[in-house]
C-alpha cells in the first residue's frame, strides 16, 4: 500500500518517538556497560580509557565476592532441583490421576501463592526457619524458594502436561509398562520443555532475590552475591565502584544467558507472562 | 470437557480409568504438598498469629511471648499518630499512591504506549527499544538498585551530567524529592511486562481490522481507540491486578533509598521489615503482614474470578 506524505511523517514520528523511549530506558544502565572495562571508573558515565578487564581479576581476588557467587550458585541450583522435582511430579499427579478435587487444589494453592508474598511473610518465615534450626544456612533459602515457587510452578506445568495427549501413556501401558515406568519413560521425555521453562523461570527467580536471603542469613560466609553486592555500596563508607561494577556483570550474566537461550528456545513471549 | 479422538466411544474406558492411581497420585503430591504447606500455607495462618502477641526479636518476649488482642491492630490504627511520617497510615498511604502513579498510570499507560509504537516502527528500531525495556525488566534486582544510585548521583551520575549538558540545573534528587524517584525508578522497572502483554494482545487482533481502518483512512489515533483498544480490554484489567499487586508488594526501593531519608519512601513492605527486623518487633511486624495479605487476597479473588470467567 501506498503512503500518503502524512502516513510517512506519522510513521517517523513513531520510530523518533520508540527510540527516544529506548534511549530513556537505556540511559541509567549504560554506566553498567563501560564501568566494569574502565579500570578508573567512578560513579560518573566515562568512556573506559584503555578498556581493560583489570576490574573482574580484582572480583576474582576478592574471596568474599567469589564465596558469594558461589554461594548464590549453591542456593539457585538447590533450589531449582527442589522445585523442578517436586513440581513435575504434583503437576503429573494434578493432570492425571483421579485424586478427587484437583480443581480445587489449584485454585486454593493459586490463591494462597499470590496472598502470601515474601514482604507479607516475612515474619513467620523467619519463625518457621528459626524453629527449625536452620537459621544462616543455604537450606533455609533453598526451603524457603522452593515452597514459594512450588504453586506457580506446578500450574505453569499442569497446564503444560494437560496440554499432551494421554494416549502416549496409555499406549505404553497397554504394552504392559507400570504407571511409573509409563512416567518416567514416556511421559517425562514428553513434558521435559515445560520443566526447562519452569526450572529457567525459578533459577532466575532465585538468583535474583535480595530479601530472603537478606532477612535468613547473618554470616558472611553463607551470604549469595545479591546481599553482597548491596552490603558492598550500603555498608562500605564510599563503595569501591570498580569493584562493583565488574561484580555486578558478573552476577547478571546467567540471567542474560538464561534470558537468550529462552527467547530463542521458546520465543519470550511465553517466559515473559510468568515471571512473579 | 475434552474427547480424545483417537478413543472411538465403543471402546470408551470405564468411567475411573485414569493413569496415575489415587494412591499413586497422593505419593507424587507429597513432596510439593509439604513445601507448600510449610512455607505457604503455614505462614498464612502463623502470622495471623503471631499478630495477637507481643513476641519481640530479642529479650523475655523473644521465647515467652504473650497473649496480647488487639494491641498490635490498634498501635498501628492509633488515630493519634497514624498519619505520622514513619507510622503505619503514612506508609499505606505512600504505597496507595506508588502503586496509582508508578503502575498503574506509570507502567500501564507506557506500556501501553510502547506496544502501540512498536506495531509499526521499523523491526530494528522494535528490537533496539525493547531490549533496553526488557533489560530494565530482567537485570537483577540488587544490580538495577546499584545502577540508578549512580545514575542519580548528584556529583558525578549521568542524570545530572546529562541535564547540566543542556543547560538545566543539576539537583540531588534522592534526597529532594525520594517519593518522586521510586515512583519513576519503578515505572521503569515493571513497563516491560505491561509492555509484553499488550504486545501480544495487540498482534492477536486480525490485520485485516486495520487493514479496513487503513482503508477508510482512520488514523492511528483512531484506529487505537476504536479497534486496538477495545479490542485488548481484557487484557488490560489482568495487566491493572497483577502490576497493582506485585507493585504493593514490592521490596525493590528499600535497595534504591532504604525507606528514606525520614521515611518518605517507607512503602509497607519496608515498614514490614523495619518494624520487625529493625525495631524487633515481631508481633506488630506480624499485623502489619496479615493486613498486607488481606489486601492481597482481595487483589487475588479478583484476578481468579475474571480467570475462571474466561475459562467458562
Amino acid at each position: 500500500m501506498k503512503l500518503t506524505l502524512p502516513a510517512f511523517i506519522g510513521r517517523i514520528a513513531f520510530s523518533a518517538l520508540a527510540a527516544l523511549i529506548g534511549a530513556i530506558f537505556a540511559l541509567p544502565l549504560l554506566w553498567f556497560l563501560f564501568a566494569p572495562f574502565n579500570a578508573r571508573a567512578e560513579l560518573g558515565l566515562a568512556l573506559p580509557d584503555p578498556w581493560t578487564l583489570s576490574n573482574f581479576v580484582t572480583v576474582f581476588g576478592n574471596s568474599f565476592a567469589v564465596q558469594a557467587l558461589w554461594n548464590s550458585f549453591i542456593q539457585a541450583v538447590g533450589g531449582v532441583i527442589l522445585v523442578g522435582a517436586a513440581a513435575t511430579l504434583a503437576a503429573y499427579a494434578l493432570s492425571r490421576s483421579s485424586i478427587p478435587g484437583k480443581g480445587a487444589v489449584t485454585y486454593i494453592l493459586l490463591l494462597f501463592s499470590s496472598v502470601v508474598s515474601g514482604s507479607a511473610a516475612m515474619v513467620p518465615i523467619f519463625l518457621i526457619i528459626s524453629a527449625a534450626g536452620l537459621m544462616d544456612t543455604h537450606l533455609a533459602v533453598i526451603l524457603t524458594f522452593a515452597g514459594g515457587l512450588l504453586p506457580t510452578a506446578m500450574f505453569i506445568l499442569r497446564d503444560f502436561i494437560d496440554s499432551i495427549p494421554k494416549s502416549y501413556e496409555e499406549s505404553a501401558m497397554v504394552t504392559g509398562a507400570s504407571p511409573v515406568q509409563a512416567f518416567f519413560d514416556v511421559a517425562l521425555p514428553v513434558i521435559r520443555p515445560g520443566i526447562v521453562v519452569v526450572v529457567v523461570w525459578s533459577f532466575v527467580n532465585i538468583w535474583g532475590s535480595f530479601l530472603i536471603p537478606f532477612i535468613l542469613l547473618r554470616s558472611d560466609k553463607n551470604m549469595p552475591a545479591a546481599v553482597a553486592i548491596y552490603s558492598f555500596y550500603s555498608e562500605a563508607g564510599t563503595p569501591v565502584v570498580t569493584l562493583l561494577a565488574a561484580y555486578s556483570l558478573i552476577y547478571s550474566l546467567p540471567v542474560i544467558a538464561l534470558y537468550l537461550f529462552v527467547s530463542w528456545k521458546f520465543g519470550f513471549r511465553f517466559f515473559g507472562g510468568i515471571k512473579a | 470437557m475434552t474427547t480424545d479422538l483417537n478413543t472411538a466411544p465403543a471402546r470408551r474406558k470405564p468411567r475411573n480409568f485414569a493413569l496415575l492411581s489415587a494412591r499413586a497420585g497422593a505419593a507424587f503430591l507429597t513432596p510439593a504438598g509439604i513445601l507448600v504447606s510449610v512455607f505457604v500455607i503455614v505462614p498464612f495462618f502463623w502470622v495471623i498469629f503471631v499478630s495477637f502477641t507481643n513476641r519481640t526479636l530479642l529479650g523475655r518476649t523473644a521465647l515467652n511471648p504473650e497473649f496480647v488482642g488487639l494491641a498490635n491492630y490498634l498501635a498501628l490504627f492509633d488515630p493519634a499518630t497514624f498519619f505520622q511520617r514513619g507510622q503505619f497510615g503514612f506508609s499505606l498511604i505512600l504505597t496507595t499512591q506508588f502503586v496509582l502513579a508508578s503502575a498503574l498510570i506509570g507502567q500501564a499507560l507506557l506500556g501501553l504506549l510502547l506496544a502501540w509504537l512498536i506495531q509499526t516502527v521499523p523491526p530494528w528500531v522494535k528490537r533496539i527499544t525493547e531490549t533496553f525495556v526488557i533489560a530494565a525488566w530482567i537485570l537483577p534486582e540488587v544490580v538495577i538498585g546499584f545502577a540508578w544510585f549512580a545514575f542519580l548521583d548528584r556529583d558525578q551520575g549521568t542524570l545530572n551530567m546529562l541535564l547540566e549538558s543542556v543547560g538545566l540545573p543539576p539537583g540531588d534528587f534522592l534526597l529532594d524529592s525520594p517519593f518522586w524517584v521510586i515512583v519513576v525508578f519503578n515505572t521503569w522497572r515493571g513497563a516491560a511486562f505491561s509492555m509484553m502483554l499488550f504486545n501480544s494482545a495487540f498482534s492477536s487482533i486480525p490485520p485485516s481490522y486495520f487493514q479496513a481502518a487503513d482503508v477508510a483512512g482512520a488514523s492511528s489515533w483512531q484506529k487505537f481507540r476504536d479497534i486496538g483498544l477495545p479490542l485488548i480490554r481484557g487484557h488490560i484489567v489482568t495487566d491493572l491486578i497483577l502490576i497493582t499487586m506485585w507493585t504493593f508488594n514490592t521490596f525493590t526501593p528499600f535497595l534504591l533509598t532504604n525507606g528514606g531519608p525520614s521515611y518518605r519512601t517507607e512503602l509497607v513492605s519496608i515498614y514490614n521489615y523495619r518494624v520487625a527486623f529493625q525495631d524487633f518487633q515481631f508481633g506488630k511486624g506480624a499485623a502489619v503482614g496479615v493486613i498486607m495479605m488481606l489486601i492481597n487476597l482481595a487483589f487475588a479473588l479478583v484476578y481468579l474470578s475474571l480467570g475462571r470467567k474466561k475459562r467458562a
